[in-house]
């Protein structure tokens, strides 16, 4: 590859140069909020519902409970076990996915829209949600799989530079709480029923639907999903995370090369302060061959195969950060050259043709975000989840247009404060 | 169940999708394919070249992908890195990928912009500058590229290391990044001969998937790719890999926690759409041994057996060069890799002595259907299929029947297929033999705060 695919932008939505994208909303009788694009094209129906159930509301000392749920959660429910549940939706050509973040877990189902498929796929997805079986001897086995395969990540530096990157910046936060073995081996099954009581009912879950459905078909199919689950009350959100002060980490490690990582808590989802971080962040180092980043870093001077900076918008303050790879020997120059990149920016903000460039460019190539109906469904589950407003796709463009230098220059210096930076470096000489 | 399945999906489908794709030949020899998709405004446009690290010779590994990395670097019209920006300027994304037998490029844009993408890509095909100013630091920006993606990745390490020792003549032997010793000697030189030789159009072709009209896009390009001149490529030999006598067996150590199991088979791959039959029943094969969480080695290796962490089976039944079928696994916490290839043995030998069942073989058919029908979700997955198909010496045209005909595979050909191709004989097997970090001067530390 010549370089890897430009990370994608979590949220980068603008309204379509054609009609645009309808989401029609309406919440369910047990108060369950509902998404859904009507896509006529292909006989294909996507389903995903989404929990408050994301690695923030781990219990203390149980770091992985939720991980460990979301993982254990479609593997046998009612009368099917784990092996008769995949061989039903497998007969259906259906296909089962999700996983848990930080902040949700996700059970998305993908199956044909023809009746005689999608009937049968969507009572085993109601199964799930109503009765799931969590087998004692299956939650064992997954948790001394998750065990095995966490030793293994512990052992790879970009595995071990992500941990101690995010464990740098939310130092009395959730979200820098991660599993470790020992967090593992404390969590019991009974932990494991116990969080999903808590977290898979209808309080705080979302559900989202494309597909060749008429609007009517679409609020009997909600209907019938959220009847499958309790009424809940939505989890409790612990106090916004804060940044901290400067700090530079470095773990010894026999790569090759050196992984390193930049950044700090800089916005949640909704901010406004969102739309300039992400135009002034293409110019900096979202956007790919054109940014400045990778023009110092990969173009001059050959330092690494990707550099980039990236902004996670989460529930609470999520992360911005500067990542790259290089031969383990020139990681300090590397470091210096990215700091000055950095301080460039924050004090000059983007010139008058970098922030032309920067808005023509997330503008323009906004049909790309929703060409398919695996994008639409990522997008409008995003925004159900999020409680982001349901016009956000039409008022977009006129939110990212209005942007001004001013703007990113402030947002900037607001939210990415060299004061608070913490950085990461694993296997540096 | 094939009647009741593909019925409703073939009248949901619109005549348009079905008519689809369209394919003509420039007069230079540039072949075009169109699939038209109009659910969204945009268009996907990828420029194929038939050479790849397949074409590489000894002491030159790397040089496919590092013209691959070079095309980025300026014409006289297009200087270094303006291809990027105008693509940017465009709202589009680009990008390009080598593997062994073939080289792409594409761009995703929205559907006005696709003149504006052939008229970059026409131009880097045939006028491309390789200035060695520029050469210097992208052969740095590679070895950076093969230090993140195999040096320091065990898997990738086991898997170079395994084709090096499976084939000893067939070109796969090498690795599409390159040997680092390769990328310490190469030339900028080097980097142009082989533009020279093989950037034509007659040994490329375009495919064009999205929301555009196929006449339309025969006309554009004609007008960008029409007037670059033909030109004869060299005699290309097809090696002949000699036949295998013996398991092989190697080590690779490196820093991790779990050890890693690969078996490679040598199989046939698919050369004749009609007259074959093997690699149709292989295909069949994977989707019951590895086709979803609870096919056999999930359900039995995973799950009932926790002998392994993870067990896979892998068959790419096209390309250039010959094939392999792989069985790869970790094994689980207190089992050994001998437990694991023991577990794998015996799987293989249960289809052997006892065939699969016609349940399984329904089961497999319904989800290759499903998955015929989920691919035409992406636009970028629909080029990539046609891209990739031609890359192997087929048609798009074969597309349907290759599908049809592993829809016609039965139970006894899977078991006599397995019976053929599971031979220690034509056997390699890789071992990744976990390294601990605990040498103190190489040990992760703890975290020390400067």
């Amino acid at each position: 590859m010549q370089r890897l695919l430009i990370v994608l932008l979590a949220c980068c939505l603008t309204v379509t140069a054609r009609a645009g994208v309808d989401i029609q909303h309406w919440k369910t009788t047990n108060g369950m909020r509902v998404h859904f694009v009507a896509s006529p094209a292909l006989p294909i129906l996507d389903v995903q519902i989404d929990f408050a159930a994301g690695s923030m509301f781990d219990p203390p000392g149980k770091s992985g409970v939720a991980a460990l749920t979301r993982g254990v959660l479609d593997l046998g429910a009612g009368e099917l076990d784990e092996n008769a549940l995949a061989d039903r939706l497998a007969d259906l050509g259906a296909v089962l996915a999700g996983g848990a973040d930080t902040d949700r877990a996700s059970l998305s189902l993908r199956t044909l829209s023809t009746p005689d498929k999608r009937g049968p796929a969507l009572d085993l997805l109601k199964k799930i949600l109503a009765s799931p079986r969590f087998d004692a001897a299956i939650f064992t086995r997954e948790r001394a799989r998750t065990l095995a395969e966490l030793k293994e990540a512990m052992t790879r530096p970009d595995a071990l530079a992500a941990r101690a990157f995010w464990s740098a910046l939310y130092p009395d936060h959730p979200y820098g709480q991660q599993a470790t073995p020992d967090s593992l081996a404390a969590i019991t099954l009974a932990d494991v029923k116990a969080f999903h009581v808590r977290h898979y009912g209808a309080g705080g879950a979302t559900l989202t639907l494309v597909g060749p459905l008429g609007r009517d078909e679409a609020v009997e199919l909600a209907e019938r999903l959220a009847a499958s689950l309790p009424a809940t009350v939505p989890p409790v959100l612990p106090a916004q995370p804060q940044q901290g002060s400067r700090t530079l980490l470095s773990l010894r490690h026999p790569a090759a090369q050196a992984h390193l990582h930049l950044g700090l808590p800089a916005v949640e989802r909704g901010h406004p302060d969102y739309f300039p971080l992400l135009v002034g962040n293409y110019t900096l180092g979202g956007g790919g061959f054109v940014s400045r980043l990778m023009q110092e870093i990969r173009e001059k001077r050959g330092f690494a195969y990707d550099v980039y900076s990236h902004l996670s918008p989460l529930r609470q303050a999520g992360p911005f950060q500067i990542s790259l790879q290089t031969q383990r020997t020139q990681a300090f120059e590397a470091l210096k050259v990215v700091r000055s990149v950095l301080d460039g920016f924050l004090r000059e903000g983007p010139s008058e043709a970098e922030l032309v460039a920067a808005k023509a460019h997330l503008v323009g190539a906004f049909p790309l975000r929703l060409d398919s109906n695996q994008k639409l469904l990522e997008q409008a589950a995003t925004i159900n989840f999020y409680g982001l407003p349901p016009d956000y796709l039409e008022t977009y463009r006129q939110q990212l247009t209005a942007v001004t230098a001013d703007q990113v220059k402030q947002a900037f210096v607001r939210r990415i404060r060299p004061e608070a930076l913490v950085t990461v470096m694993v296997a540096a000489e | 169940m094939l009647k009741r399945l593909l019925f409703p999906i073939a009248l949901a489908l619109s005549t348009q999708v079905l008519a689809n794709p369209f394919e003509a030949t420039l007069g230079n020899g540039l072949r075009v394919i169109v699939k038209e998709d109009n659910r969204a405004p945009t268009v996907v446009h990828m420029v194929w070249y038939r050479v790849g690290s397949v074409d590489e010779v000894d002491g030159r590994s790397g040089l496919a992908h590092m013209l691959e990395h070079m095309m980025f670097k300026g014409t006289p019209g297009v200087g270094p890195g303006q291809f990027n920006q105008r693509v940017a300027a465009a709202g589009g994304r680009d990008n390009a990928f080598t593997n062994r037998d073939y080289t792409a490029y594409f761009q995703q844009v929205p559907k006005e912009q696709l003149a504006e993408m052939m008229q970059l890509e026409a131009d880097r095909m045939r006028h491309l500058s390789v200035d060695p100013k520029e050469f210097a630091p992208e052969l740095k920006v590679v070895m950076e590229e093969r230090r993140l993606r195999t040096d320091d990745d065990p898997q990738a390490k086991l898997f170079e290391q395994m084709n090096a020792v499976a084939w000893q003549t067939h070109p796969y032997r090498r690795p599409v990044i390159g040997w680092m010793d390769d990328l310490e000697n190469m030339t900028a030189a080097d980097a142009k001969a082989w533009y020279d030789q093989w950037y034509v159009p007659n040994n490329a072709y375009l495919v064009v998937v999205g929301d555009v009209e196929h006449d339309a896009v025969f006309r554009l390009a004609e007008k960008h790719y029409g007037p670059l001149a033909r030109r004869e490529l060299p005699a290309r030999r097809d090696i002949v890999e000699p036949q295998q006598q013996g398991v092989r067996r190697l080590v690779v150590k490196a820093p991790a926690e779990l050890p890693l199991l690969a078996m490679g088979y040598k199989a046939p791959v698919l050369r004749d759409v009609e007259r074959d039959h093997d690699p149709y029943a292989l295909e069949m094969l994977g989707a019951i041994l590895d086709g979803y969480d609870a096919a056999r080695f999930g359900k039995r290796l995973v799950r009932e057996q926790q002998v392994a962490v993870q067990a896979s089976a892998g068959y790419e039944a096209t390309g250039r060069g010959p094939g392999m079928f792989h069985l790869i696994g970790s094994p689980a916490p207190g089992k050994s890799v001998a437990d694991l290839e023991n577990a794998f043995r015996a799987e293989i030998a249960r289809v052997v002595t006892e065939g699969v069942s016609e349940t399984e073989m329904t089961r497999a058919r319904a989800q290759i259907l499903a998955s015929q029908i989920y691919k035409l979700d992406s636009m970028f997955g629909q080029a990539m299929e046609i891209g990739s198909i031609e890359a192997a010496g087929l048609s798009w045209r074969d597309t349907d029947r290759i599908v049809a005909r592993v829809q016609r595979v039965t139970a006894v050909d899977v078991q006599a297929v397995a019976k053929k191709i599971f031979r220690d004989d034509t056997l390699t097997v890789g071992v990744l033999e976990p390294q601990p970090l605990d040498n103190p001067l190489r040990r992760p530390s703890a975290p020390t705060r400067h």
